[in-house]
């Protein structure tokens, strides 16, 4: 039977009525103890060992964490930490509870880390939609000022650190990192053109880190149990745990916490009770909407962030599962997703702004019995200006990776469902010339 | 009209948080839009004004970004989630019925939204950015109505709690 393994959930579930109170993540969690130890080990000692423990982001790219940190130029200061818990990959509900539920462990985190990248402001951008996130972030930073955890002289280290809660507005694309620092500066959150990557020039221009909520609250862990243990935890380089949001049609949708290395069927049908009503699974979406889908025939496939992209061509993204059950029709997921991304497409790079758009009413009219035999290929050939080649990994000829996630999903729709789809488009241009040939000729309803 | 005292006091506080000013420009547009209810032509023109910006940047910004109104928009708004977990589990269904019922409607606005990061409780939907689901369309039209006759209090529609901070 599949087992969850908490680290980053463990106490929010030993004290559901209290975890985001400072007085009990203090007595029953050690909140802020770590700090005494990540100062005695100095800045260099901690992303040395955060490197060891081969800890890589939760936000989407899987970058290694203490690898990014040590891009930092040195010497240049100041620097920044702008923490990402803009959460707005759709299926993906991991920071949303990690915020409301664990505020000291997140702080504790990004106080470890600022020190550790010689960071003396730091931001949380949350996702504005988090009002009651906010509350308790809030409060909890609050707290950690009152008792001298952030402001001056922490601790009695010499370590200085300001704290600010930034809430965004509404706009899935200040999720990308320097989106988001466009909107931390006041502007529309449009993402920026690589290089300057962040590190180098970051926010108003300064060297910053950008890592998601979930990265930024295991820090604290690394720190007090070694980097040994984190890597013992997980496969090859997939290591430690992840938090995986599932929903759709299973039978306990919600987030698990799992050594990586796991499967998907332990997972989806193990922990999360598979699909409900006794239903069978169509397909499902491993890592976010933004990843390629995944069939029945995958479930033995392990939580391996590399084995994802390399065998499987997809990715394990935000760590968001949606399953759907037999009865699910493909094009309406994919027309769904189509209409996200129009959305929330920046319109600042041309393919993805415009391209976007076109695959959305495409998708509308073939969802809807409008269809014509080539639209699947029409779709292809205007996603390939936007996706030279459309081969997951996606190339890229957009500023930032929103471009080519809209084109997941319908590789995705040719990958997986063609046959069944070219059949459809058939029918229901079939079926209009015939009723348009009947109407004509005989006033008949066929 | 511009800021007054407290207002005034407010908006340098928040500004202090930060090595640059513009980067005030979302909190005090949260700010403007619980003073006045939306985000009015004077409210943008305050913000400029108090940062230093043309009111044609600061609506820029503000245009971009889904959570500010740029019209009234009534007490209560009614967000409801259709992307694709909630796609699967009665999201539209769900839009569908609040919209009709409350077409009318000045005081509860309803919009249809990207995913809310609560797609275990699908269909979602929030309150003035309070989170309530799984919901059939009754039992949403129950809650509206307890927010609307007083009986449960709702944050602002910037989601600040009532009487709390920005
Ligand atoms: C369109 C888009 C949306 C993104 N949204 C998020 C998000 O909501 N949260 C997040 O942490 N990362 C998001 N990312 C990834 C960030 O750009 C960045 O890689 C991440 O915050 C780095 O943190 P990590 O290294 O700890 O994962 C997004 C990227 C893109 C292209
Ligand atoms: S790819 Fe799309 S969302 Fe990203 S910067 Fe370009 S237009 Fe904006
Ligand atoms: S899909 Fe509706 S809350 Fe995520």
């Amino acid at each position: 039977m599949a087992q969850e393994t908490p680290v980053v959930t463990r106490f929010m579930r030993e004290r559901p009525d209290d975890s985001w109170q400072f007085e009990s993540a203090r007595a029953y969690n050690a909140a802020y103890t770590r700090l005494e130890r990540a100062f005695a080990m100095g800045p260099e000692a901690i992303v040395e060992a955060v490197q060891q423990s081969g800890l890589r982001g939760k936000g989407g790219a899987g970058f290694g964490t203490g690898q990014k940190w040590s891009f930092l130029p040195k010497g240049v200061f100041p620097r920044y930490l702008c923490i990402n818990g803009d959460e707005g990959e759709p299926a993906t509900f991991k920071d949303h509870m990690l915020t409301e539920r664990d505020p000291h462990q997140l702080v504790e985190g990004a106080i470890i880390t600022a020190y550790a990248i010689q960071a003396n402001h730091a931001f949380i951008y949350l996702r504005g939609e988090f009002a009651l996130g906010a509350d308790r972030l809030q409060q909890a930073i609050d707290d950690a000022y009152a008792h001298g955890f952030l402001g001056k002289d922490i601790g009695g280290s010499g370590f200085d650190l300001e704290l600010v809660l930034h809430r965004g507005a509404g706009c899935y694309i200040a999720g990308d990192e320097t989106g988001l620092l466009s909107s931390l500066e006041g502007e529309r959150a449009m993402p920026r053109i690589k290089p300057p990557f962040p590190a180098a020039q970051g926010l108003y221009a300064a060297p910053t880190v950008v890592n998601n909520i979930e990265t930024i609250s295991t820090i604290p862990w690394i720190i007090a149990n070694g980097a040994e243990w984190y890597a013992g935890m997980g496969v090859n380089r997939s290591t430690g745990t992840r938090i995986f949001s599932v929903s759709g049609h299973v039978e306990r949708p919600g987030n698990y916490e799992v050594e990586l290395g796991m499967t998907f069927r332990e997972l989806i049908e193990g922990l999360a009770g598979g699909v409900r009503d006794g239903k069978r699974m169509k397909f499902f979406i491993p890592g976010g909407a933004s990843s390629p889908w995944l069939l029945p025939e995958h479930l033995d496939s392990p939580l391996d962030m590399d084995y994802a992209g390399s065998e499987l061509r997809t990715m394990l993204g935000s760590g968001a599962i949606t399953v759907f059950d037999e009865t699910t029709d493909p094009l309406l997921v994919s027309w769904r997703l189509a209409k996200f991304y129009a959305h929330e497409s920046c319109g600042k790079c041309t393919p993805c702004r415009e391209g976007s758009s076109w695959i959305e009413k495409v998708l509308y009219r073939m969802v809807n019995g409008q269809g014509r035999p080539e639209d699947l290929d029409l779709l292809l050939s205007f996603g390939s200006n936007i996706v030279p080649g459309l081969n997951a990994p996606f190339a890229q000829t957009t500023i930032c990776a929103l471009g080519p996630s809209t084109m997941s999903h319908v590789v995705s729709l040719d990958r997986w469902f063609r046959d069944e789809i070219v059949a459809r488009l058939e029918r229901d241009t079939a079926r209009r010339t015939s009723l348009e040939i009947v109407t004509v000729s005989a006033g008949a309803d066929a | 009209m511009a800021f007054s005292g407290t207002e005034r006091r407010r908006a340098e506080e928040i500004v202090a948080r930060y090595p640059q000013s513009r980067s005030a420009t979302l909190p005090l547009l949260f700010l403007v839009q619980d003073r006045d209810g939306w985000v009015t032509p004077q409210g943008i023109e305050d913000v400029a004004d108090f940062l230093g910006l043309t009111p044609a940047v600061v609506l820029g910004t503000c245009s971009f970004y889904t959570m500010f109104k740029l019209s009234p928009v009534g007490k209560l708004v009614v967000s409801v989630c259709t992307n694709v977990s909630c796609l699967v589990n009665g999201g539209p269904q769900l839009h569908e019925h609040l919209r009709r019922e409350y077409a009318r409607s000045d005081d509860v606005f309803i919009e249809e939204v990207e995913c809310l990061a609560a797609c275990d409780r699908a269909p979602a939907l929030q309150i003035n950015y309070d989170f309530h689901g799984p919901l059939t369309g009754e039992q949403a039209v129950d809650l509206i109505e307890r927010h609307r006759s007083g009986e449960l209090t709702a944050r602002t529609i910037s989601g600040t709690a009532t009487g709390g901070e920005v």
